[in-house]
């Protein structure tokens, strides 16, 4: 049997040495005079592990991690490429708990392929969605995503079938569709590995919502810090034009699609969907008003759907195993599972995809293994720099939309930042402020001032001073710009704030607890 | 580097490429950046030309967005990341560090023309916190020794 191994070519896994590890790899090998084949796979999303190098035996894939250049030559000297013994030796890869206990839809095929290779992606039922798609009504396909439960995985929630059928219901000579990979939420990083690590599922998923509502011409919107999703999209767009995968007649239907990548340009707010637009057109990314819903009047003036990468790379599986199947998954209104990610400061970093429903302390403890410090769990900013930040006394909330609400908290994309009992919490709400004030757009009053004079009173706060005076100011400041915001940058920034102030007063200075917002 | 005459033959070949794309002006904007790595101020009357757009216009779009520069970076541009997951385990100290031995704030080019410091927030490395990015790379798991010693690396390099 040839010799496989693979080292992902996922940047976060290179970014701590994957690509010496590949190289250092190739290199023994050819010394010992050993034929291998060297596979650069996305990541398995077990980020403490990386580099995870995998070999390929009859019992399954074999992982050992994490794997340093001077690791290397003990491995060959193990047998490694036999499966053999080594302390780095972790098991079958597939039986390791924090993947085994995931379930899987939207990463099905990550970290399993070459994520370039079209040959892979449908060995791996790759485009049976689309082939689904092509035999079905325009109208059965927006019911398969309605029926699915799917909702807006960017962190809006709002319903995907709904937004479809406006749009396929809104009569134009043309329509598009936005991916919006403009993944800006701090702690959050599944697009970049759905990009990375699989991107024809999110071309697939293009695809099918281009066919769905009648739209032949469709922009990824990536954020120009991600230059290997950008490398990796491009490469698969290329490949699935010369496939009949995209292009003026998708496998022999009559039916046209376009797709290309449009970069940002490090702008935050380009990630609230009207101001990506206007980015999209060439402009400054000022948030627009609203009505008109971008499904009616968006990109140029038509008919546009505007959804995030998760949401379209969910919905190949949702046309190949039907809506009911993806809706089986989940709990109340938040059907389906989400990708989320542990990040900050935490044991077992990385991607977990799970059904809605499980607590965020399984979350924290079973997955994550508890704080890599060691030092207890002070709060966890759950849903990017726009999310609250949740006590202790809140890790018993159900993933959940809803559940999540009801707490004055957010899913949102799904991003879990972890900090140990050494943040001070006033300084991060001055950080939230200060993040406000460099990102907002400027069109509307109460985020571009009231984000500057928030940073400016936390300093003062911070400073001890008038907190009599100061506190009562914040907590107004915070009204103004949850009520008076004309997006979710200045309408959300309150959220971290208030509740950074409501559940950690003594760290604003204040000796007893304050009454909740 | 390319040479200061050869900019504006440079500039006309990227605004003939793509000025007819719906949206021109950002692929512009970039595919100028990637190429004098910044966007010449004396470019802005051609761009603005081409798209029928003020010049006034096309400064206000360089302006609005973070990454695009209408001065020359150094050699290198070093981009920190200072959201969250960073500072929840050790980002602000790393910073400290960085500002302190490159003797540069945000914004700013070493004195030698070597490096460029810029701030970024998220790079989506968080799963191995904190994060640097040099070009195209991406450096995980940064503290402050091991940043000397991608810091020598990259100016072997150099």
């Amino acid at each position: 049997m040839s010799i496989t191994l693979y080292v992902p070519c996922d940047s976060t896994a290179v970014s701590i040495g994957a690509d010496r590890v590949a190289k250092a790899i190739a290199k023994e090998a050819e010394k010992r005079n050993i034929t291998i084949r060297l596979v650069r796979n996305g990541s398995r999303g077990l980020y403490w592990l990386e580099p995870l190098v995998e070999v390929l035996t009859e019992e399954g894939r074999k992982a050992y991690g994490p794997v340093q250049v001077t690791d290397v030559a003990s491995l060959f000297d193990a047998n490694f490429t036999e499966g053999g013994a080594h302390p780095l030796y972790l098991g079958l890869t597939e039986e390791l708990d924090y993947l085994k206990n995931q379930q899987r839809l939207t990463f099905a095929r990550i970290g399993i392929t070459d994520p370039v290779s079209l040959d892979d992606y449908i060995k791996l039922d790759g485009y049976k969605g689309l082939g689904n798609a092509l035999n079905q009504s325009q109208a059965e396909i927006v019911k398969a995503v309605t029926d699915s439960g799917l909702r807006g995985r960017g962190g809006a929630a709002f319903p995907t079938g709904i937004k479809w059928n406006t749009v396929l219901n809104t009569p134009s000579e043309q329509k598009y569709i936005i991916c919006n990979a403009d993944e800006g939420d701090s702690g959050t990083f599944s697009d970049r590995m759905v990009m990375e690590g699989d991107p024809f599922v999110l071309i697939e998923g293009m695809t099918i919502a281009g066919i769905a509502v009648g739209a032949t011409q469709g922009y990824i919107y990536l954020r120009v810090e991600y230059p290997h999703a950008h490398i990796a999209l491009n490469t698969a767009i290329q490949k699935a034009y010369e496939a009949g995968y995209l292009g003026n007649d998708i496998q022999g239907s009559g039916k046209a699609f376009h797709l290309e990548v449009r970069l940002g340009a490090g702008a935050y707010v380009c990630g609230e969907e009207t101001s990506l637009m206007e980015s999209l057109e060439g402009k400054r990314g000022l948030v627009r008003f609203k009505p008109p819903l971008p499904a009616i009047s968006g990109l140029f003036g038509k008919p546009t759907v505007v959804n995030n990468v998760i949401s379209l790379a969910s919905v190949p599986i949702i046309l190949d195993k039907g809506g009911e199947y993806y809706r089986d998954f989940g709990m109340g209104r938040s059907r389906g599972t989400l990708p989320l990610q542990l990040a900050g400061n935490l044991k077992r970093t990385g991607l977990v995809e799970v059904a809605f429903g499980m607590t965020l302390r399984e979350l924290l403890y079973d997955f994550g293994g508890g704080s890599a410090s060691g030092r207890p769990i002070k709060a966890v900013q759950v849903g990017g720099p726009l999310g609250s930040y949740l006590p202790e006394s809140q890790f018993d909330t159900p993933l959940d939309y809803e559940a999540f609400a009801a707490n004055w908290t957010v899913l949102g994309h799904g991003g879990v930042v972890v900090f140990d009992d050494t943040a001070n919490m006033a300084e991060l709400a001055r950080y939230n402020m200060e993040f406000c004030a460099a990102e907002s757009c400027g069109k509307c009053t109460p985020c571009r001032i009231g984000s500057t004079r928030g940073y400016e009173v936390m300093d003062d706060i911070l400073a001890g001073k008038e907190l009599g005076k100061n506190i009562p100011l914040l907590r107004d400041l915070c009204n103004t710009l949850l009520n008076g915001s004309l997006c979710a940058l200045g309408g959300m920034t309150p959220y971290p704030v208030l509740s950074a102030l409501n559940h950690f007063p003594e760290d604003f200075g204040l000796t007893e607890n304050v009454k909740a917002a | 580097m390319t040479e200061l005459t050869t900019i504006p033959a440079t500039v006309q070949t990227i605004i003939s490429a793509l000025q007819d794309k719906p949206g021109a002006l950002l692929p512009i904007l970039h595919a100028i950046q990637d190429k004098l790595g910044y966007i010449p101020t004396d470019s802005v009357p051609a761009i603005a030309k081409a798209l029928n757009l003020s010049r006034a216009e096309v400064h206000g779009v360089i302006s609005f967005y973070h990454y695009f520069r209408d001065t020359a970076p150094g050699k290198q541009t070093i981009h920190v990341c200072r959201a969250e997951s960073c500072q929840a385990v050790g980002g602000k100290h790393l910073e400290n560090h960085i500002k302190e031995s490159l003797g540069i704030d945000y914004h700013e080019t070493t004195q030698d023309g070597k490096f460029s410091l810029e701030p970024v927030y998220c790079l989506g490395n968080c799963a191995c916190s904190p994060a640097i990015q040099i070009g195209h790379e991406v450096y995980g798991r940064v503290s402050p020794d091991n940043f000397d010693s991608i810091i020598n690396e990259t100016e072997e390099l150099a």
